[in-house]
């Protein structure tokens, strides 16, 4: 048996190196750094089709990310999509007239909001809502439309 | 008729024998507060069960992160996307691999000694004459052990995870050539802390209350001779690997929550 005190050695030893393999994985493997908003505020916005965006997905503006989707509802008058974003508390004045669409990083990537920023003096507050959105894309009707346009333009040459 | 009388047998045998492990995990839960006040009996343990079990744990961690990434790598090529290498390993090891298999080397190595070590104590009435003193075994003996082990897996387990992710960087940036950026930034947008780090380690906690549980149970209820010893270690990892395997379904499945 080895003496006390080399024994408490490897085992303090066992113990902060588990710690902080535990810690490697939070914040190097995970995204505990960059998982939360900071005090952030509220925005609505209403789209036609949100397609395959989920709750957590990313808010973007100029591609950086700014947010996140808290909730999708639907709002069963207007028969329109409504999604509840978190936006960073640091990112204060998005104008009023922002609009905000469903994108795709990449082929198949995730989906995202992407906000182009308006013209207006006024800024989005909390509980505000974006006026002008853009849905997603649904590939199906896009192939359905590039389809029907293809017989449009080749049945009057014959 | 006689095979009938044999089955009811076997079933209230096992029935009598789980009650009696889980009146015994009751007793050692007991004991442990007491433990509070010697605290350096549970480290003795955690070194025993811990320190000593690191060696295999590390190098099996980063062979199977390894491995994980050459295999990996050769089926994402085929759909393009080889950057995912990162996310693929890491999921893997952090949900699946890394509580089970660190689960099911900790019973072959750590809880296998436990139970022969309790067992012998038993055959060669050690236990008995601790009690004859009035001190109480299962304070004594069972519960550092038992607390030591549960100490020591979730531990071994995020060693084992983050020697993998290693492995697996050092084959998929190091010989397969994946960019680094990408390794690391796919891992970190895909790894959630809560739904994937935190349920690695709810994993390997129940695993090591588990496999703990039934190794220091079996060299407890040992049949006190050198036959009885070898089948209780025996059994310990038998019982063990198949409870790990089980649970990781059940837990699995609850808390992903789909099924």
């Amino acid at each position: 048996m080895i003496n006390r005190k080399s024994l408490e050695l490897w085992v303090g030893l066992f113990v902060a190196a588990g710690i902080l393999a535990l810690a490697m994985l939070a914040f190097k493997v995970g995204n505990l750094t960059s998982a939360d908003v900071m005090d952030g505020y509220k925005v609505t916005a209403r789209f036609d089709n949100v397609g395959g965006l989920k709750v957590k997905a990313a808010v973007t503006m100029a591609g950086v990310r700014i947010g996140r989707v808290s909730a999708i509802a639907f709002d069963n008058k207007k028969y329109q999509a409504l999604v509840t974003m978190d936006i960073d508390g640091r990112y204060q004045n998005i104008p009023k007239d922002s609009s905000a669409s469903i994108l795709t990083s990449g082929l198949l990537g995730d989906q995202y909001v992407g906000i182009e920023p308006g013209g207006d003096e006024a800024s989005l507050q909390n509980g505000d809502s974006f006026l002008r959105t853009q849905s997603a894309l649904v590939l199906e009707k896009l192939v359905g439309q590039v389809i029907f346009n293809k017989a449009g333009e080749s049945a009057p040459a014959k | 008729m006689n095979t009938l009388r044999v089955l009811g047998g076997i079933v209230i045998n096992s029935v009598e024998r789980v009650g009696r492990a889980a009146m015994f995990l009751y007793e050692v839960l007991l004991g442990s507060w007491e433990l509070l006040r010697r605290f350096y009996l549970v480290v003795q343990q955690v070194y025993a069960v811990g320190v000593l079990t690191l060696l295999i744990i590390l190098v099996s961690g980063l062979f199977v992160g390894m491995v994980l990434g050459l295999q990996g790598y050769n089926t994402l090529v085929k759909f393009g996307s080889a950057n995912s290498l990162g996310l693929l390993v890491a999921l893997s090891l952090v949900r699946e691999l890394g509580p089970v298999v660190t689960a099911l080397l900790f019973a072959g190595r750590a809880g296998s000694a436990l139970t022969a070590e309790i067992g012998l104590m038993k055959a060669t009435e050690q236990l008995a004459g601790m009690e004859m003193m009035a001190v109480n075994p299962v304070t004594r003996v069972i519960a550092p052990r038992f607390l030591g082990g549960v100490i020591a897996m979730p531990l071994l387990t995020a060693l084992f995870s983050a020697i993998g992710v290693m492995g697996g960087h050092l084959v998929g940036v190091g010989l397969l050539g994946v960019d680094a950026g990408a390794f690391w930034s796919q891992m970190q947008n895909g790894v959630d802390f809560h739904d994937d780090i935190m349920n690695g380690v709810i994993k390997s906690v129940v695993f090591g209350v588990v496999v703990t549980w039934i190794s220091v149970f079996e060299g407890y209820d040992a049949v006190p001779t050198s036959e009885g010893v070898a089948s209780a270690t025996n059994r310990t990892v038998v019982y063990s690997s198949l409870a790990v395997l089980g649970l990781d379904f059940i837990l699995t499945a609850l808390t992903l929550g789909e099924v």
